[in-house]
């Protein structure tokens, strides 16, 4: 584009140059070098489900198996230790959706109140909310199993739920929604006509919330669905666990991963539909949340 | 971040009245208490069991000193190391990349696609993702498997060989969640406003020199923030090399990562101050990296 007499004002942008098709080679053979990387893998599990194992090993990567292995696998895995598949799965949605009622219920007014309302207080909340956010939470868990051990609530319902709806983020995205996208002398006049301030928080403040509900919600969501290590250590028994740790279980039992396992293995097949459905939910989720996601919104969210 | 206002807020925060700051407070309380039982408790327990022993004697720095004595203590600092450069150079490097590329294309559409599908294995984090790669790493089953024999590698155990984890549970890490940073950095790149760009193309700047001297310097906070929360979750590395121990009968990934090893302290040696010693380490190491990053680049101005 160098060097070309155009005057600024007809130069179009999609025009094309002469040697523009030689210079996207290499870019787009970047993308579609990713595009496998990416993809691929995800393509070969969903595969992988309607084969037997032997088709697995001998059968070409990316060929499809048969419907009808697909059902003798689902069979299979479901009459693994008697549908305990289906129980752990029961197990994440219990702890995931109770987690996120919580985060959501504390959360988006506690998010709002830092955006919205003076309080004592209110700046020692937000710098404690940031650092909190800073801190990884998996280095905690040893010390939260210390505690949650103290007061008794070691293999119950609660020690995954209560740790899992504490989650600072989705307070501080709230705080950050509710500053940039309310004025503050709407609610003004919402409480001069008479409103009290949770009348206000209801009427004017939580309908204009949906976006960040749904964002929170999506975050909350898909980070208590795939957490592994606070329930792999807080709950015992293997009835109790979620999905995650549930699968991580299955490979145990899978003789090509562990010579050692005896009877009732479970088959390679077996495990790569185990993970389908583990995943499934999460997948839904994405594609739904697809248009958002895609078109930036998680860097408007935090934009400047 | 954003630009809120807070000295009008705190002046009048002084003539709030006391109604509008008693429904203030009911309005976080709820959150207040999980911070301090979920924040707050847990750091200071972490603490309170690192500088004390079984008997709940305070200790000093002993439990710091002994854990750091055991064999595999510097073994796992060092391979999260190594992990973690490999890990962050391919993340900056290939999303900062793949996002410039990615914001040339000329078709919306296209690009909206292809960064769905750079976004789907983002579905598959945690334990799915470690499992399906259990898989492409091995040769009888993985579709890459004429690839790797041609690296010279006929079975799973020569895959997952120690000398490769690190860089193994680098490409899983990237594989998971590369696409949602390029989704970030693709969003950082529509917020360039469009004048700049239009300008340096009026003055002759080919893709290659506005990506150099406009793009890349107005998406360096972005690079930070990517690189810095990276760090933070890469430091905590536990799923991966856990499930490849278990996978490969403990050849590799058994006290890989200093999480394992507070994880294996406290309950396979029932040495819980042991591993609060090593928890309150991790959590100095990622707040440090932390405050260095919330000071340097004044990412979270938030009041």
């Amino acid at each position: 584009m160098r060097g070309v007499a155009v005057p600024p004002g007809m130069r179009s942008r999609r025009r094309p140059r002469p040697s523009r098709a030689a210079r996207q080679v290499l870019p787009g053979l970047l993308l579609l070098v990713f595009v496998v990387f990416f993809v691929l893998p995800v393509i070969w599990l969903l595969l992988a489900a309607t084969k037997t194992d032997a088709q697995l090993v001998h059968a070409s990567p990316l060929s499809f198996g048969s419907w009808h292995q697909l059902r003798v696998n689902w069979d299979e895995l479901t009459s693994f230790q008697g549908d305990v598949i289906l129980l752990w799965l029961r197990n994440s949605a219990v702890y995931a959706f109770l987690a996120l009622a919580i985060t959501l219920a504390v959360g988006i007014p506690a998010g709002y109140a830092m955006a919205m309302m003076d309080f004592p207080g209110r700046h020692a909340l937000l710098i404690t909310t940031l650092v909190v956010m800073l801190m990884p939470a998996t280095t905690l868990v040893v010390p939260l199993f210390l505690e949650i051990n103290e007061v008794h609530l070691v293999g119950t319902l609660w020690s995954v739920v209560l740790p899992f709806s504490f989650y600072p983020f989705g307070v501080y995205l709230t705080y950050i929604y509710f500053s940039t996208a309310l004025p503050r002398d709407l609610l003004a006049a919402a409480r001069i006509d008479g409103c009290s301030e949770f009348g206000a928080f209801r009427r004017v403040a939580l309908p204009l919330a949906a976006p960040i509900i749904a964002l929170v919600g999506f975050f909350s969501f898909v980070a208590n669905w795939t957490n592994f290590f606070l329930p792999y250590v807080m709950l015992p028994q293997s009835s109790q666990y979620p999905a995650q740790v549930g699968i991580a279980l299955l490979l145990t039992d899978v003789p090509q991963f562990n010579p050692t396992a005896g009877s009732g293995t479970v088959l390679r097949p077996e495990l790569a539909l185990a993970t389908l459905l583990v995943i499934g939910p999460v997948l839904v989720v994405f594609l739904f949340a697809q248009r958002y996601l895609v078109s930036g919104l998680l860097a408007g969210a935090t934009k400047e | 971040m954003t630009p809120v206002t807070t000295d009008p807020a705190r002046a009048r925060a002084r003539r709030a009245p006391w109604r509008a700051v008693r429904a203030g407070h009911a309005f976080v309380a709820g959150y207040v208490i999980l911070l301090a039982a979920f924040g707050i408790v847990p750091v200071v327990y972490g603490i309170y069991f690192a500088f004390t022993n079984a008997g709940n004697r305070w200790t000093g720095l002993s439990n710091f000193i002994q854990s750091a004595q055991d064999f595999r203590y510097v073994a796992a600092f060092e391979h999260i190391g190594v992990y973690l450069t490999i890990w962050l150079a391919a993340l900056v490097v290939l999303v900062t990349a793949l996002a410039l590329v990615l914001h040339q294309l000329p078709v919306w559409g296209i690009s909206g696609f292809v960064r769905f599908l750079y976004y789907i294995p983002g579905a598959l984090a945690g334990v799915a993702s470690v499992l399906l790669w259990l898989f492409m790493l091995d040769p009888s089953v993985s579709p890459a498997a004429s690839f790797l024999h041609l690296l010279g590698y006929g079975t799973f155990s020569q895959v997952i060989a120690p000398s490769h984890l690190a860089i193994l549970f680098a490409m899983i890490a990237f594989w998971t969640g590369a696409g949602g940073w390029i989704v970030v950095m693709y969003g950082a790149l529509n917020n360039i406003p469009l004048d700049i760009m239009e300008a340096a193309r009026i003055d002759g700047a080919g893709a290659w020199r506005i990506a150099r001297y406009i793009q890349i310097p107005m998406l360096r906070k972005w690079i930070v923030y990517m690189a810095i929360l990276a760090f933070a979750v890469g430091a905590q590395l536990f799923v991966e090399p856990q499930l490849v121990s278990e996978a490969s009968l403990g050849v590799g990934g058994r006290d890989y990562s200093p999480n394992q090893l507070a994880y294996d302290f406290a309950f396979q040696n029932n040495n819980v101050n042991y591993a609060a010693a090593i928890s309150i380490e991790l959590l100095v190491l990622s707040l440090a990296v932390a405050a260095v990053f919330v000071t340097r680049s004044r990412f979270f101005d938030a009041s």
